[in-house]
């Protein structure tokens, strides 16, 4: 099984600097790490092949920097990775973004055994949007939410092979789903708890060798590319703060908790809250 | 083509067992506003199983000059491909200038397959629509950066403008009886009803509260102490009428499951009453959050240093000795 997991660089801290002009991140200077979402979808990956071999792939695109998180997600345990880097695609909407990875995708080949599993949503950019429009490049199918990829009916090869069970959290409730492979998945928390990287993988991180394609390795057209080639555009950033006019009430003892209590209903009470 | 007059402002109307959901009559609310700006039309479009005239006609009374009604047995139950090909085939024929849906699991999934298609952009996630009086574009205002920072977003060469609105985020909209608008029920092509994927079974939620819905939350964080504290802290939200909801540390350490968790990494809410029991106020959390309408946070720490919650509160009850036992006995008297 082929397991192909794209995971986006993000920074660490909420202290991003924005670019005014462009309205996107300025990404230097600061701590980056992997998704955090985005190491339920390599767990996932990792447990699919731990099941029954196969192979994981990291992908990401982003500055020759992401080369990192491409290595820490050796260190825990991906087979290999592939960064998607060039000047041309900085600035990308979540369209000209999951147009690269279906370039690098269908770079790297899909079978009936393939599947692409992506983190729910990136942290920073917070859309959810590069999963599913992922799928709708390769013209594949795609299932979101997903809270458990049932491996028996890709194990049991008799059963139904190049389709997997997968469950799937709605607004009110699981949807059981069986899915044609290849496909495209995305996960949820739910899924798995990710592992750690251990010694050894980090000694393999720190040999592989990551190869990074670009606009011409793609064979991507420039004007379908990077902020140039994306149909939105960030018009202006506000900062809104939130300022509500917080009444405080201190109650530092049992007796004063009792005052408390009695101001907190009165408040609720004011603005027609109970 | 669309000349002036046909200009068309559409929804994504969803439905569960041949009823329309309520984030639908949201988006009629949002929907009307653009659609009365622009002199356009506003559409709704469903994909949906057999559904009642009823159903239809409401959504006509709520706001709608046009409701299609694309019907089949195979779009019962939402399914990515086939509601994107439904649509697709429409989007062609009608050539809408704006299409915006909710922010569920479904509009989340069907938006960006399709954006894809149409071969246009997207904006997630927004709590803000407007039009720019001067060139008629969709602006589309979302928070960014964990809800540091409103971005606004068009789209300006691509059609139709798509966005999509945080549930919640307005009113729905109200029946006006009576009001006259065209309803328009349609059968889908063969090919437009293929998928590769097959619904096999479905497992109902256990608890009757959809945090993401919820009018009224109660938050649990890490000051709670100890997952015992989350039963009282379980009546008191009954009491209140109120779904119960998690920081991430405590969905981490197993007191709630994860559909439960509020912040960045779980659901976005935004209900009118709010009360956070334990919670520092993390920034991730925070984004998750802010939206409500009214914030009580009860907490040991009266100096907002590391947290932002107190001060962002409406309401802060500090004290030492805030633990379910001492406050959570006490519950708010109901009139």
């Amino acid at each position: 099984m082929r397991c192909i997991v794209p995971i986006k660089q993000v920074p660490e801290t909420n202290s991003v600097k924005m670019d005014e002009k462009t309205g996107t991140m300025i990404r230097d200077g600061v701590e980056t790490i992997i998704n955090p979402l985005d190491l339920y979808a390599l767990e996932a990956a990792f447990r699919l092949r731990d099941q029954r071999g196969g192979e994981v792939i990291a992908l990401s695109m982003g500055p020759p920097k992401a080369v990192l998180a491409l290595r820490e997600a050796i260190a825990m345990g991906a087979d290999r990775a592939v960064l998607l880097s060039d000047k041309a695609f900085a600035g990308a909407d979540t369209w000209a973004t999951s147009r690269v990875l279906a370039a690098a995708v269908q770079k790297l080949g899909l079978d009936e055994n393939a599947l692409i599993i992506c983190g729910e949503r990136a942290v920073d950019g917070d859309t959810g949007q590069t999963g599913p429009a992922l799928a709708s490049w390769l013209d594949l199918p795609v299932v979101t939410y997903v809270s458990r990829i049932d491996d028996t009916a890709v194990d049991m090869a008799g059963s139904n092979p190049g389709s997997c069970r997968l469950k799937r959290l709605t607004e009110d409730g699981y949807e059981l789903l069986e899915m044609q492979l290849p496909g495209v998945i995305t996960v949820i928390k739910e899924i798995a708890s990710p592992r750690l990287p251990t010694l050894r993988g980090k000694q393999r991180a720190r040999a592989a060798e990551i190869p990074c394609w670009g606009r011409i390795e793609l064979a991507l057209p420039a004007e379908c590319l990077g902020l140039a080639g994306s149909p939105t555009r960030v018009v202006s950033l506000a900062r809104p703060r939130v300022s509500r006019t917080c009444e405080k009430i201190v109650a530092p003892d049992a007796a004063t908790m009792r005052g408390a209590a009695a101001k907190l209903a009165e408040f609720l009470n004011r603005r027609h809250l109970v | 083509m669309n000349t002036c007059e046909h200009r068309e402002v559409w929804i994504l109307g969803e439905q569960r067992g041949g009823r329309i959901l309520s984030v639908t009559h949201e988006l009629l609310t949002r929907g009307r506003a653009l659609a009365d700006l622009r002199a356009a039309s506003l559409c709704v479009v469903l994909c949906t199983g057999p559904i009642d005239e009823a159903c239809l006609r409401d959504l006509v009374e709520r706001g709608a000059d046009r409701v299609v009604a694309i019907e089949a047995i195979e779009l019962m139950h939402f399914d990515c491909e086939r509601s994107a090909a439904c649509l697709m085939e429409l989007i062609k024929e009608r050539d809408p200038e704006i299409f915006i849906a909710a922010a569920t699991t479904t509009g989340r999934t069907l938006m960006p397959y399709l954006a894809v298609r149409a071969n246009t952009g997207l904006t997630a996630d927004c709590t803000g629509l407007e039009i720019d009086s001067q060139t008629g574009l969709l602006l589309q205002t979302r928070p960014a950066i964990g809800g540091n920072v409103m971005a606004t977003i068009k789209t300006p060469s691509h059609r139709p403008q798509m966005a999509t609105v945080r549930p919640r985020s307005t009113a729905p909209a109200t029946r006006v009886s009576g009001r006259p608008g065209v309803i328009e029920r349609r059968t889908p092509t063969e090919n437009a009803l293929k998928s590769r994927v097959r619904r096999t079974g479905f497992i109902p939620r256990e608890e009757s509260h959809d945090i993401a819905e919820a009018d009224r939350i109660v938050c649990v964080g890490r000051g709670v102490r100890k997952a015992d504290g989350v039963g009282r802290i379980r009546v008191f939200a009954e009491r209140l009428g109120a779904a119960v909801g998690g920081t991430r540390d405590a969905v981490d350490r197993g007191w709630l499951s994860y559909p439960h968790q509020i912040g960045l990494s779980g659901k976005t809410v935004s209900p009118s009453l709010y009360v956070a029991l334990g919670v520092s106020g993390a920034i991730q959390h925070i984004a998750g959050m802010q939206t409500a309408g009214t914030i009580v946070a009860v907490n040991t720490d009266p100096t907002p240093g590391s947290s932002d919650l107190p001060i962002s509160a409406s309401l802060a009850i500090c004290s030492k000795r805030c633990r379910p036992s001492s406050k959570r006995s006490r519950p708010v008297p109901r009139r």
